[in-house]
């Protein structure tokens, strides 16, 4: 019965996902029928610039948007267990906007020497970004025990971390400055497909860990002290955490800048869409989630204002603030 | 020291290598209760927290089986040691069968999944404390006295043969206390199941134990059976109670007693008075009682409370040296009461009965 209804969502996202890819693929400036998609990925050279749009360009964007998408809810998945937290997320905790700092340090460091930044690069920075709040943060939950006090010391790191990126983006001189504000801005734009091959590549290897790990996760949700009984490494498992989660998020951030809510609203909808919280369920479900939602968001930022697009954190941001808010309301009612 | 499933020698606790007790010597046999008593603060949880090796310790060592318990791995103290805890636990989106089902964690494989055996296993704990209809609830949605007992059931899935509890009962109300003390000790008898906990109650603890450690300073101030504890007003000492009594054999308690000379005098007998006593000293008025026989139902509580008390020898009858006594007594009170119910019409309470009379010819009886 339990396990019918599993795999009849597990079947629902998979479904949506493929709809939303192919929708992201075919919708745009320029629409393109979806047997033309087919037949330019089939090898056969249509219209040049139809290629060149599929190909270049939505196809790659939209691989960006489901794999960064998917490797956002689970970092947020991972910190919201970690802090026993349910408004935890990559960005409401600052790591997001801590991220994004270093990599704006070293894009621009990089741009004024002419040099290319390679994927690879950008991780680092941007993990090293994340690290750095993530330590602030857990200085801080030791102080804080309340779950929303965490939250906005969160907030107030991101704040001044994008205070930061703002005064050195706006002082950058350079040509693909309109390029770095965008992407401070979170945005799914200008992916490449060696961006596409690197993240692929980091992000599947961290989930596919991360999914090994789900059956001390399942302890962990249990609190340290029963799950330490059970057998678990406390240390390191929370080290784990740490690292993995971070390393998602900075993955994230590195490609497509700080992208809001995801990370909090995605593992929630989820896990209430399933009514469990078990993480061998959770894991691929909101990695799933998470790109399904992403690519919803991208569409609308592509399409809505079109040929204006919006930044993808200002989409994210209507449908994920809601879901924080009503986490909240519920949680009170609960007695937190 | 073989045959003691679990021990200590020369154990020190502490958090952040300070020491808090020093060289604490427990022992138990495999099937057999140890509870730890205490005043609060006086560092139960520090012991029990470092038995399970949440704190490590900070001198001396603890035997499990025979084997120092620093030498197992996380697994293998999961297999023989499972724990109930005061701290509470708000998992999400988990149901109580989950809850439950997580102790079998040792047990399961990579992606700790349930096998047949293992679902059997959490249905006859689930079974074995009654909570088998909280199995699809949410676990945060229950009473605390049902969370302790899903967390009892949780324990009991780790199959563990030593059991570790920090106050176990403090949210359960006296039926739960009873159930959930009565399946701790079905378990220890039926399954060998050994046993240590701290607890409050110090008449559940008497009834429970096997042996019994006093926490108190910085170190076990006694260990042994309940008997040799609770004897010779230790417990008020152990406590420090300053006010009030503690009465060892039935483990009741009563408030100070009220100051002054005594007001009324209360004839009584056979727990007749005792309602009574507990009704003045609400009050605040001070009384006098008499005469009681040192094996009465009233005596423990009389003697708590009563600012003059006159009493006879069990199976003794009054003599008339106590009677008088009475009489004196009763003539410094202005008002004197025969405890409701009391019978008088007995071969032995003559003597009560003209005690009554002296009072009703004075006109203080009321």
């Amino acid at each position: 019965m339990k396990q019918k209804r599993y795999v009849l969502i597990f079947l629902c996202l998979a479904a949506a996902m493929l709809l939303l890819m192919a929708a992201n693929v075919c919708i745009g400036s320029v629409n393109i029928p979806f047997a033309e998609v087919l037949r330019i990925l089939g090898g056969e050279r249509g219209a040049d610039v139809s290629a060149d749009i599929v190909l270049q360009i939505r196809l790659p964007r939209a691989l960006a948007a489901a794999i960064l998408g998917g490797a956002l809810a689970l970092s947020g998945y991972l910190l919201q267990t970690f802090f026993h937290n349910p408004i935890a997320g990559p960005f409401t905790l600052g790591i997001s906007s801590g991220a994004k700092l270093t990599v704006a340090l070293v894009m621009v460091f990089f741009l004024e020497r002419a040099l290319r930044v390679s994927s690879l690069i950008l991780i680092l920075a941007a993990f090293a970004g994340a690290m750095i709040s993530m330590s602030f943060v857990l200085l801080m939950s030791k102080a804080l025990n309340h779950m929303s006090t965490l939250i906005v010391s969160g907030v107030m790191i991101g704040y001044i971390c994008s205070a930061v990126t703002d005064f050195v983006v706006t002082f950058a001189d350079d040509s693909d400055i309109v390029n770095l504000h965008n992407w401070s801005q979170g945005s799914f734009s200008g992916v490449s497909w060696n961006n596409v091959a690197v993240m692929t590549v980091v992000i599947f290897l961290t989930s596919a860990f991360v999914f090994l790990l789900s059956k001390p996760i399942s302890a962990y949700q249990l609190g340290e002290a029963y799950a330490q009984n059970m057998g678990l490494n406390i240390r390191l498992f929370r080290a784990l955490l740490v690292l993995l989660s971070s390393l998602l998020s900075a993955c994230v951030t590195a490609f497509a800048g700080p992208v809001s809510f995801v990370g909090t609203a995605v593992p929630q909808i989820v896990k209430n869409v399933f009514r469990t919280a078990r993480p061998i369920l959770m894991i691929p479900a909101c990695f799933l989630g998470g790109a399904v939602f992403c690519l919803f968001c991208d569409l609308l930022a592509r399409t809505l204002f079109s040929p204006t697009e919006l930044s993808i954190s200002t989409v994210t941001a209507v449908f994920g603030a809601p879901v924080v808010i009503v986490i909240l309301l519920r949680s009170k009612r609960e007695g937190a | 020291m073989d045959e003691f499933y679990f021990y200590t020698k020369g154990m020190t606790v502490g958090y952040h290598g300070m020491p808090l007790i020093r060289n604490i010597e427990l022992k138990v046999r495999r099937g057999e209760i140890l509870t730890l008593i205490g005043p609060n603060g006086a560092g139960k949880t520090t012991i029990l927290k470092s038995i399970i090796r949440q704190l490590s310790l900070l001198g001396g060592t603890a035997y499990l089986d025979g084997t120092d318990m620093s030498r197992f791995t996380g697994n293998e103290l999961a297999r023989r040691l499972s724990v109930v805890l005061t701290e509470r636990v708000r998992p999400e989106l988990m149901t109580c069968g989950d809850v439950v089902a997580a102790g079998r964690y040792p047990y399961t494989g990579r992606f700790g999944v349930l096998n047949d055996r293992d679902r059997e296993i959490v249905r006859e704990a689930m079974e074995l404390v009654s909570i088998q209809e909280l199995k699809d609830r949410d676990f945060r949605q229950i009473s605390d006295g049902q969370k302790q007992r899903v967390m009892l059931a949780r324990a009991l899935c780790q199959q563990p043969e030593i059991l570790v509890l920090d106050e176990p009962t403090s949210f359960l109300d006296i039926r739960y206390k009873l159930e959930f003390l009565s399946v701790i000790q079905k378990m220890s008898r039926e399954r060998r199941l050994t046993v240590i906990l701290s607890l409050h109650e110090l008449d559940l603890a008497e009834r429970i134990s096997d042996r019994i450690a006093c926490v108190r300073g910085d170190c076990i101030d006694r260990f042994g059976p309940p008997e040799e504890i609770f004897s010779g007003g230790y417990i008020t000492e152990l406590y420090g109670m300053t006010e009030g009594a503690y009465d060892e054999l039935t483990g009741s308690l009563e408030l100070e007693r009220p100051p002054g000379p005594p007001e009324v005098f209360i004839i009584a007998g056979c727990g007749t008075g005792t309602p009574l006593f507990r009704k003045l000293q609400r009050e605040g008025v001070p009384f006098a009682a008499g005469i009681l026989w040192e094996n009465d139902l009233d005596y423990p509580a009389a003697r708590a409370l009563a600012a003059g008390l006159v009493t006879e020898k069990p199976f003794h009858p009054f003599s008339e040296e106590k009677l008088l006594q009475a009489k004196k007594l009763l003539d410094s009170c202005s008002r004197v009461l025969c405890a409701p119910g009391l019978d008088l019409e007995g071969k032995m309470t003559e003597k009560l009965r003209s005690l009554a009379g002296y009072a009703q010819e004075q006109g203080k009886l009321g």
